[in-house]
């Protein structure tokens, strides 16, 4: 150990220059700004670049502690543990509250990068704002981090012999990525929130502002996606339970920034296109960094209990609320004081494509302020003396399922409609045929796929095909005047594409999401050895049980041989693992994974030697879930990619030609 | 100040309102129970018991021998991994009872088909009145009660071999 003594001391000192530099970040742009100094405002691009490089030494020590079983730091020592397989110990540094903090901050400093890299044709003093603003975030996170969850602390004189090792239900390949894309989202719309400060703060409100801020929004949108759907998938093979969302309050502090934030990429669409809905989408770019704000609170602060909140530190709680009300009540503040009031002059007519839009909006606020309500109700009604109460999913699914419906049925014509006005004569004739092939395909599915008739699924199938075959009648419109097939794909832009991907991938999450919960099968089997038991159409066979040794932990492991109508599947190997350090157990799930159905399979507990009982799981169109979260990300990528965007940054810039384009792409990467 | 003007400002205003709850919310812990329970007689309750929904049962029932009053229910994650566990307890006749709380009777009905019945007695608290009046803040929940009667002590989470062994039983023992 003597001689990497000072690689944490480094890492500390690396965070302690990070913030000097992202007070002068905050500081010197902004002075530039307001005073037209070019010089000031010049320096933010250098100072990103430098908060962006020590935040990386500061997270390559970490990791180098984690790597080499540095147990006199506090951190590595409580998440850590040298049984630990080489992987895991590396994504350890983001398995407890203070690595998890690092891992927010390289993300902000990433961004705030790549907005200093990407956004050289940007006025200069909008620029110097935008990174201004994303200095007073990152010198708000780096006191956090400095005075109240230093990862470098040491345990000193005597360092543990050995750490208590890593949580067991995050030592698995899921947790490696979920994090990091979900903080990418998260953190992502802390540049959207900068761009509508600057906006505020330059009155500076138009088409342009939304056209610079669209990417930067769809982007991190499409990484909260791609992260909330990790998240759901890891819970749904990790937990040993079969669930995929629980509607657990960190669950929903993730998924109420997407609610926004997808209200904010349409709204975004109305003002660049219509210059319509400007402090509407400014509200909503500043809600939405400020739920996710919020949801760092929320699981740091301890003010509610959850599988996945960190440990409490009321010192902590403090911290995060002030800087919480600093950021988003001055925001809001600015926002109320600098906002544009427009005359209620309506541009457009009652059927129309901004109206639709505004539905949009309105359904997934009305969504949010639900599903905050909910989260928040235990802590607000123990406040009120109303007493301790929780709020379970039955109260998320009784508005959740409607209002998404309601949408999604309304998601259909969007697409279709023109901005200003529509003609409803028009859309009829084009949406009867989808319409009764939906029906059509909606009343006949539930009755072929399974024996007892679920009309709930009927509704789903009808929802999920509306939406798709509305997509294929505007996609047939739009290509009637070509002369060729291919040379009508080409005229369509990519954005148009990026749009029907990602719509599409809300039809199919949507059946994902409902054929799950409706046709999902569950039994607790008795399976002695040797014996076949059966489910459905599928006989399971306990054919053994053995011991198995992993690096740090001692596990039963079951062997059940499958066969579908008397056809052979892959063979099953459930484990129940027990880990060494911290003696918990642990459900290691045994799955059959194909596009129509999963067979899950998990260890219940030992009935006799012979016998175990066994948890079973058929779970139709389970991956959809997912899919369909990866297809809208997709559609995010394409979108960004969109060819408008570069030819508006020539147009303005002329000697940079990737321009806002390339930003998207390589934060990607 | 135009009338639009101030409509921008309910955002602030909500957001302030918020951060006031949030504020009080940090000196509470949700996982405390009301100390106003603690050493105090269950609640009084007629709740109708799920192997026969027509009939009632009272707190009475928790008299007379050191109960566990377990509240679960079906759409709780962690219960299933906790509901082995009971089993075990049951085979050591440890007295336990129940509480299906915010739940589907149906579902409760076939899970303790499915799972095996560790309960001497399960009461379905359908709309959490009664786990209301205990301080429920979700399931699982496990509070001792004593022969009298009366709550002992409350655990959050699920009940495993560990807190069984380390705090639950000894307490039990104590109080027989």
């Amino acid at each position: 150990m003597v001689p990497n003594l000072m690689i944490p001391e480094l890492g500390h000192f690396a965070l302690v220059l990070a913030l000097c530099l992202s007070f002068a970040l905050f500081v010197l742009p902004m002075l530039g700004a307001h005073y037209g100094n070019q010089l000031l405002m010049h320096t933010g691009r250098s100072l990103s670049a430098g908060f962006f490089i020590f935040i990386c030494i500061a997270f390559f020590c970490l990791t180098y502690a984690f790597a080499h079983d540095d147990f006199s730091v506090k951190y590595v020592a409580s998440n850590s543990n040298s049984l630990l397989p080489y992987h895991y110990k590396i994504c350890a540094v983001w398995g407890g509250h203070e690595g998890s903090l690092l891992l927010w901050i390289l993300m902000l400093s990433g961004w705030t990068f790549a907005v200093s890299i990407f956004s050289k044709s940007l006025p200069l003093d909008m620029q110097a704002r935008v990174l201004s603003v994303l200095g007073f975030v990152a010198v708000g996170f780096l006191l956090f981090m400095l005075m109240t969850s230093n990862p470098f602390d040491r345990i000193l004189p005597i360092p543990p012999e050995d750490g208590g090792d890593l949580n067991p239900l995050l030592q698995d390949p899921g947790f490696v990525i979920h994090p990091p894309v979900l903080y990418m989202g998260y953190v992502g719309f802390s540049v959207v929130f900068a761009f509508a400060i600057a906006a505020l703060l330059t009155g500076r409100l138009d088409s342009a502002w939304a056209r610079w801020s669209r990417p930067w929004a769809i982007m991190a949108w499409g990484f909260l996606s791609v992260g909330i759907a990790l998240g759901s998938w890891w819970a749904y093979y990790e937990l040993g339970w079969g669930g995929w969302w629980f509607w657990d309050p960190v669950e929903n502090a993730s998924f109420m920034p997407w609610i926004v934030g997808t209200a904010l990429i349409h709204s975004l669409a109305v003002t660049e296109k219509r210059s319509l809905f400007k402090s509407w989408t400014i509200l909503l770019a500043i809600l939405t960094f400020s739920l996710s704000l919020l949801g760092t609170f929320l699981v740091r602060s301890g003010v509610l209990t959850s599988v996945h909140a960190f440990a409490n530190d009321p010192e902590r709680g403090i911290f995060v609320l002030a800087f919480l009300a600093v950021i988003v009540g001055g925001s809001l503040i600015l926002f109320a004081f600098r906002a544009p009031v427009v005359k209620s002059e309506i541009g457009f007519n009652w059927f129309s494509r901004e109206t639709l839009l505004m539905g949009n909006n309105i359904l997934l606020c009305i969504t949010m302020i639900m599903v905050l309500v909910g989260t928040l109700y235990p802590l607000i009604s123990d406040a009120l003396h109303w007493g301790k109460v929780s709020v379970g999913p039955p109260y998320f699914n009784i508005f959740f399922i409607p209002l998404m419906g309601f949408l999604c049925l309304l998601m259909a014509l969007g697409p279709l409609t023109n901005w200003k006005r529509t003609n409803p004569q028009q859309i009829l004739s084009l949406l009867w045929k989808p319409w009764l092939i939906s029906l059509v395909f909606a009343l006949i599915f539930p009755w072929l796929y399974r024996d007892d008739y679920k009309i709930s699924a009927a509704i789903a199938v009808f929802i999920a095909s509306w939406i798709t075959t509305a997509l294929v009648a505007d996609f047939i419109y739009r290509l009637r005047n070509s002369d060729s097939f291919a040379s009508g794909l080409k005229k369509l832009s990519l954005s148009y594409y990026a749009m029907i991907i990602a719509h599409l991938g809300i039809a199919v999450t949507l059946i994902g999401v409902s054929l799950t919960s409706i046709y999902t099968i569950e039994r607790d089997l008795r399976m002695e050895e040797h014996q076949a038991v059966n489910l459905l159409d599928y006989e399971f066979t306990l054919r053994s049980l053995q011991k198995v040794k992993g690096p740090n932990y001692l596990a039963d492991e079951a062997f059940i041989s499958v066969t579908y109508k008397g056809k052979a599947l892959d063979d099953m190997h459930p484990q129940k693992r027990r880990y060494y350090a911290r003696g918990s157990t642990m459900t290691e799930v045994a799955l059959d994974k194909s596009l129509f159905r999963d067979i899950y399979v998990a260890m219940g507990e030992p009935v006799s030697e012979k016998a175990w009982a066994m948890r079973v799981h058929i779970k139709p169109f389970v991956r959809w879930i997912w899919l369909g979260a990866l297809m809208m990300a997709l559609g995010a990528l394409l979108a960004v990619a969109d060819k408008r965007y570069r030819k508006k940054v020539q147009v303005s810039a002329p000697e940079n030609s990737t321009g806002v384009i390339g930003a998207g792409l390589v934060s990607h990467e | 100040m135009s009338k639009q003007r101030l409509l921008l400002f309910i955002p602030v205003v909500v957001f302030v309102v918020l951060v006031l709850f949030f504020f009080r919310g940090l000196s509470l812990d949700p996982n405390e129970m009301p100390s106003a329970l603690l050493n105090k007689p269950v609640p009084k309750f007629l709740l109708p018991r799920l192997v026969n929904p027509q009939e009632v049962r009272s707190e009475s029932l928790l008299q007379g021998k050191v109960s566990l009053l377990n509240v679960w229910a079906t759409w709780c994650a962690t219960c299933r991994e906790e509901h082995a566990f009971l089993n075990q307890l049951k085979d050591q006749g440890v007295h336990i009872v129940g509480l299906d709380y915010k739940d589907n009777t149906v579902d409760a009905q076939r899970w303790i088909a499915e799972l095996g019945n560790p309960y001497d007695e399960i009461l379905i608290d359908e709309d959490g009145r009664v786990g209301l009046d205990l301080g429920v803040f979700g399931a699982p929940e496990t509070y001792v009660v004593d022969k009298r009667g009366i709550i002992r002590f409350k655990h959050i989470g699920d009940l495993n071999k560990k807190v069984w062994d380390e705090t639950i039983q000894p307490l039990v023992k104590s109080l027989e």
